[in-house]
């Protein structure tokens, strides 16, 4: 990991929960709305202390209405306030999507610059939860395809942290996607204060043979992949870009250009998805530098199974990543 | 036939004293807005305004009634047929005659256009071109005002259509258990498009609010001074943390449902003789006439004096500058 800081070990739950209670004391108009955010502290307990700390006014325990609370989210933000709030699942921003997709993201533009909506849309990505088709699809993809919204996808509770208080800073409405499957996971994250910028990619692992470009989860598939390679004497970068939209494209391109390889790993569906953006980036940006043509794994083009024997076979592993890179650099 | 939901007050009507000023602005108003439409009839006869627009002729005393209730920094949230209210919140012909033209003195630069003119300074969060898109947006800014303790009150607007949206029944709710300072206004112009509304609508608009215990009324959209008071009525509750009203205003499209829609063929012609015998600006001349409230010829110099001011807006329309190529990207993303 790039980033080596004074800290303590936390969990990305914990680190997304120290975010909103920072940005919540430091401005008077965050707010938090959403199904169970309140008394209860979510489903997955990201707003917990929250509504004791902040009272019922900030923390806003709704009705089970995902276009109405964002949509009342939204016209809370264009009329002065900051509101954070929780699509329980990203499966669920199909309910919110007029709301995001035509009004949050267009009311900018469509305005002339004259309003503005510093919205975020916490949602949640990653399969391997076994709750089937319907609660664990990573659907980044989707609302990367418009113009208007920012997309984070941060990997590590040190990111999460700093990008979720930027976001929130941010005058553009943003969807922050936490991959359920990794609330548990720990990394080093400092006391103090501190934000991260969207558009920046982190190089998790400096390499020299192929570049295993990966967000959220796939981090962690890509990284345990880059350690199997090291045996195989394959040195593999790990670049991960944080945001979709904002789009590091320099730091992916200059990765690619200095190995002349490149894996896009995505969990979310391979088809029409952001492994196909990000592929055509890095093929354009390096191809006179590419020994080799850019690759892509995504999620399987299926709805995602129940079975454990089935839905793990449908999400991007480390065995997968290890078989083509080691055929692509053909040591 | 069609004829409008007969309320009680069409019965015991009894005028509230307005004073004499506040009765020719609404006069004004509504005047301004036909004449108003009635050029951007003429202009996109003429293909000299781009794309489609819809026209709200016949139904000016809706969007009149509740602004007049409303104070310019209240909200409001407007339709793809919204020019009246705009222009009833206070928005100035010329820019939105330049917004129409895709002109760059225009509201929102021309990127806009006809279904999306938003004027913050007015407090109009803007036009929405997805029927209902506009409803939670409302619902945001009452809570909004409300948590932030500032008094204002958000008026949305939105067609007979949208009340068939799930929108409607979500933000209501919302609106209902957290008490907000938003008042609904449904313009039933008996029309979603070209289809009768009563054909698509089941129970009564009206029972629909008063199930989710929000204070809920029609009102004879054909009448100004009803739709007044019953939005003054509808932002004292809202201002006085009373929570949300639901206002069924019924009134009537005169034209069809956009510009192409011309022989409206869906509909008699006499159903539309009998709404516009009951035309809402006709309606409030003859009560200034007859209460000697003004003259003939009052009126009638006003109605000149909106001709003028048309005529210059359309003219300052015109002459603003087409956007710069440059300007296609500004205003994607904060900068």
């Amino acid at each position: 990991m790039s980033t080596r800081v004074e800290g303590r070990e936390i969990t990305l739950a914990q680190a997304i929960n120290e975010a909103l209670h920072e940005e919540m004391r430091r401005d008077d108009h965050v707010i938090v709305i959403g199904e169970d955010v309140g008394k209860f502290g979510g489903v997955y307990k990201l707003t917990e202390g929250l509504y004791d700390e902040f009272g019922a006014a900030r923390v806003l325990d709704t009705p089970i209405s995902e276009a109405g609370i964002t949509g009342v989210g939204l016209g809370a933000a264009m009329t002065g306030l900051r509101p954070v709030v929780e699509v329980m699942f990203g499966d669920f921003l199909t309910l919110a999507m007029d709301q995001l997709a035509n009004q949050a993201a267009k009311v900018r533009y469509m305005s002339g610059g004259k309003l503005q909506a510093p919205l975020v849309i916490r949602t949640l990505m990653g399969a391997g939860r076994r709750i089937a088709a319907q609660h664990s699809q990573t659907l980044y993809a989707w609302v990367s395809h418009i113009p208007g919204l920012e997309v984070v996808v941060p990997s590590t509770p040190y990111d999460a942290k700093g990008l979720l208080k930027t976001a929130i800073r941010n005058n553009n409405p943003v969807v922050f996607f936490e991959d359920k499957m990794m609330y548990r996971t720990t990394g080093n994250v400092p006391m103090g204060e501190y934000v991260i910028p969207l558009g920046v990619a982190d190089v998790k692992r400096p390499g020299d043979d192929i570049t295993l470009i990966a967000n959220s989860s796939m981090v962690y598939v890509a990284l345990e992949a880059s350690q199997r390679l090291a045996a195989d004497g394959i040195s593999a970068e790990v670049v991960d870009p944080r945001t979709l939209t904002p789009l590091d494209e320099g730091t992916l391109i200059k990765s690619a250009m200095k190995t002349s390889r490149c894996i896009v790993i995505d969990e979310g569906y391979q088809r029409f998805g952001a492994s196909a953006e990000i592929a055509a980036v890095v093929a354009h940006g390096a191809f006179y530098h590419l020994d080799a043509p850019v690759e892509r794994i995504g999620a399987m083009d299926v709805p995602i199974p129940f079975s454990p024997e089935l839905e793990d076979l449908t999400i991007p592993n480390p065995e997968t990543v290890v078989n083509l890179a080691r055929k692509m650099v053909r040591k | 036939m069609l004829t409008a939901k007969k309320t009680s007050r069409d019965e015991t009507r009894q005028e509230p004293s307005y004073d004499r000023e506040t009765l020719l602005q609404l006069y004004h108003q509504m005047q301004q807005i036909r004449l108003f439409e009635e050029r951007v009839v003429d202009l996109y006869t003429r293909a000299l305004i781009p794309g489609i627009a819809h026209v709200s002729i016949g139904q000016e005393a809706v969007p009149v009634g509740i602004c007049a209730a409303l104070r310019k920094e209240d909200y409001i949230t407007s339709t793809h047929r919204g020019h009246g209210h705009c222009l009833a919140k206070g928005a100035h012909p010329d820019r939105m005659f330049a917004e129409l033209f895709g002109k760059s003195e225009g509201y929102c630069r021309g990127k806009g256009g006809s279904m999306h003119i938003a004027d913050p300074e007015t407090g109009n969060l803007g036009a929405n071109a997805i029927v209902g898109g506009g409803i939670a947006i409302a619902t945001g800014a009452a809570l909004s005002a409300k948590l932030q303790k500032n008094g204002r009150v958000a008026a949305c607007f939105f067609g007979d259509g949208a009340s068939n949206e799930g929108l409607l029944h979500e933000s209501m709710n919302m609106a209902s258990i957290w008490k907000l300072p938003v008042i609904y206004v449904c313009e039933n112009n008996q029309y979603g498009e070209y289809t009768r509304a009563d054909e698509v609508t089941g129970g009564d608009l009206v029972e629909r609010g008063k199930a989710m215990g929000i204070a809920s009324e029609h009102v004879n959209g054909m009448d100004v001074l009803l739709v007044l008071r019953a939005a003054l009525q509808a932002v004292k509750r809202a201002r006085d943390g009373g929570g949300p009203s639901f206002l069924v205003c019924e009134t009537y499209r005169y034209l069809g449902h956009g510009m192409s829609d011309r022989d409206r063929p869906y509909r008699e012609r006499s159903e539309e003789d009998a709404w516009r015998a009951r035309d809402p600006i006709q309606r409030l001349d003859d009560y200034l006439i007859q209460q000697k409230i003004a003259t003939q010829d009052e009126l009638k110099k006003i109605v000149e004096q909106i001709h003028h001011e048309l005529e210059e807006a359309v003219e300052f329309g015109k002459a603003s500058p087409l956007p710069k190529p440059e300007e296609v990207r500004f205003d994607v993303y904060a900068s």
